[in-house]
């Protein structure tokens, strides 16, 4: 094990939503060069770069982002890991700086999406032509809505219906009411995409997706950028003391893919993996669920939550329906999830989200987080999951005392 | 009769029609793609498995929106054959959360899913209600 601790100095994210006039590379810039001044520090400091960008073309994102904000000449890593792009940044950011290799180490995530319709495959064979098999099925066309789906909302629809029969309970209001309140809450974050409170009429009939995913249960496509910069527990402590008053502890930093399960290729398992993330973050930051102020977890689609509520154990095992019930994750709960308003309405710009979610945690840790602040919050935990699959978990604590 | 071929290659024709399986034969798992190893296991042999062709819905989703070139709306679901779980369609059904259910037994169709210039068939599989 490295012998750094690892802090969080500075970290921003832009506004999400539409942003016409700027592009992947200035939005990145934007996070980038606020999240340094948060820090109080400059380029010329940083050891390391990672960042990602998957939808953007801006390739290589980390380069880009350099020749922007300062060309320093330190090691850039692009990385790329679906919906945990984000994380997986600030992840090898982390390792840098705990194995002693950086003092400082930057990480951003950027993303324009809005106005992208429906992620994932599909499209056919060119129509007449003879057929040919291609692909590691030896399929002669789309397999995507011929042997099942490969979207986005139908694979975690099928999750949260898994789970539904696994241990009942849940159904489509149940999953509607999760995306209430994840709407209600965005109403308090002046930087989600959407800030709207729906009614749970609203969000049913509204049109649907993928059952029992309707629009508004799905995570918004736009764009933004987050980024953030973090120090050494030694180099810290050479700082100032407003510096070292503002920074979060990393008390856990965790990444984690599939392991070998039955099924686990023929329907993303995203349980396993979370749970695995989860427990092994647990332990690094010798902290509980029950420890936890609050928590931002990967609500990609409001039947997504559901799951993630057992699988960061914020409930006893197929406890999720009662947990939600009890009103624990409402931001006037015992346990508020996703008070930023979540993927669901505050969007989801796919390599952001990782450190965005990260972002909010830290704001509340802060004690910055205006009309939304969770009063008090000295430890917090953001998840994400991308698919096939990667999940990363960081549990973040207050500094000062 | 028009010449006919299955439409993935982990579909067999025939008067039995039934979906075979990539077994690794270390650890059993397995899998409907091409392999070049075991993801269970890393073993590199595998024997082919015919899989059940009755089960029960384990999850299920109705997709009313997709990209251009996907039929909306249809049934996604995973079908638990005897242990191994297989992606399919559910057909012959009304695409409706009152016709499809969790737990719901199922078994294997084929139907003819395209055809191209030659008048070949692609005949693809879907799961149904069984009665
Ligand atoms: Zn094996």
């Amino acid at each position: 094990m490295g012998s750094e601790d690892v802090y969080i100095l500075g970290i921003n994210m832009t506004k999400f939503g539409k942003h016409p006039d700027l592009d992947t590379v200035d939005l990145a810039s934007e996070a980038t060069l606020a999240a340094l001044k948060d820090a109080g520090v400059t380029m010329k400091d940083m050891g390391i770069i990672a960042a990602g960008n998957l939808m953007g073309g801006a390739a290589p994102i980390a380069q880009i982002i350099q020749k922007q904000c300062g060309q320093t000449g330190i090691p850039a890593y692009n990385v790329s890991n679906a919906c945990a792009t984000g994380a997986t940044a600030l992840r090898v950011a982390c390792m840098s700086v705990k194995a002693g290799e950086s003092d400082f180490g930057l990480a951003v995530g950027v993303e324009k999406l809005a106005g992208a319709g429906l992620l994932g495959t599909g499209g056919g064979r060119k129509k007449g032509d003879e057929f040919e098999r291609s692909g590691r099925f030896g399929a002669v066309g789309s397999v995507d809505g011929r042997i099942g789906t490969e979207n986005m909302p139908g694979t975690f629809a099928q999750v949260g219906m898994e789970y539904a029969h696994r241990y009942g309970g849940a159904n489509f209001e149940l999953f509607a009411q999760i995306s209430e309140k994840n709407h209600m809450h965005s109403t308090l974050n002046p930087l989600a995409a959407y800030t709207k409170a729906m009614t749970l009429e609203q969000i049913m009939g509204d049109i649907m997706i993928a059952y029992p995913n309707t629009r508004p249960m799905c995570s918004a496509n736009c764009d933004g950028a987050a980024a953030a910069v973090v120090v050494s527990g030694s180099k810290l402590k050479t700082l100032s003391q407003e510096q070292q008053r503002r920074a979060i502890r990393i008390a856990a930093s965790v990444l984690t893919s599939d392991p070998y399960e039955e099924a686990c290729q023929v329907l993303p398992n995203v349980n396993t993996l979370t749970r695995n993330a989860a427990k092994q973050a647990y332990e690094q930051a010798g902290v509980g669920p029950e420890d936890l102020n609050l928590v931002e977890l990967h609500d990609c689609f409001a039947t997504a939550e559901l799951v993630h509520y057992d699988n960061l154990m914020l409930c006893e095992e197929g406890g999720a329906v009662d947990f939600f019930k009890s009103g624990a994750p409402f931001r006037d709960g015992s346990k508020p999830v996703n008070v930023s308003g979540g993927l669901q309405s505050k969007g989801h710009p796919i390599a952001a989200t990782g450190i965005a979610n990260i972002w909010e945690v830290c704001h509340h840790l802060r004690g910055e987080a205006g009309p939304r602040q969770i009063e008090g919050a000295k430890v917090g935990l953001a998840h994400v999951i991308g698919l096939a699959s990667a999940c990363g978990i960081h549990i973040l604590e207050s500094n000062s005392a | 009769m028009a010449n006919q071929i299955p439409y993935v290659d982990y579909l067999v024709l025939g008067d039995d029609p039934h979906l075979v399986a990539n077994e690794c034969t270390g650890c059993g798992a397995r899998f409907f793609d091409r392999r070049n190893a075991c993801g269970g296991c890393s073993g590199t042999e595998f024997k082919k498995a015919d899989v059940a062709t009755q089960g029960t819905v384990k999850t299920f989703t109705i997709v009313s929106f997709a990209p251009p070139g996907v039929d909306v709306p249809f049934v996604s679901a995973i079908v638990d054959c005897d242990g191994t779980s297989v992606r399919t369609n559910i057909v012959n059904v009304e695409a409706s959360p009152e016709h499809v259910k969790l737990g719901m037994p199922v078994k294997l169709t084929t139907f003819v899913a395209a055809t191209d210039e030659k008048g070949t068939e692609a005949v693809s599989f879907g799961f149904e209600p069984a009665a």
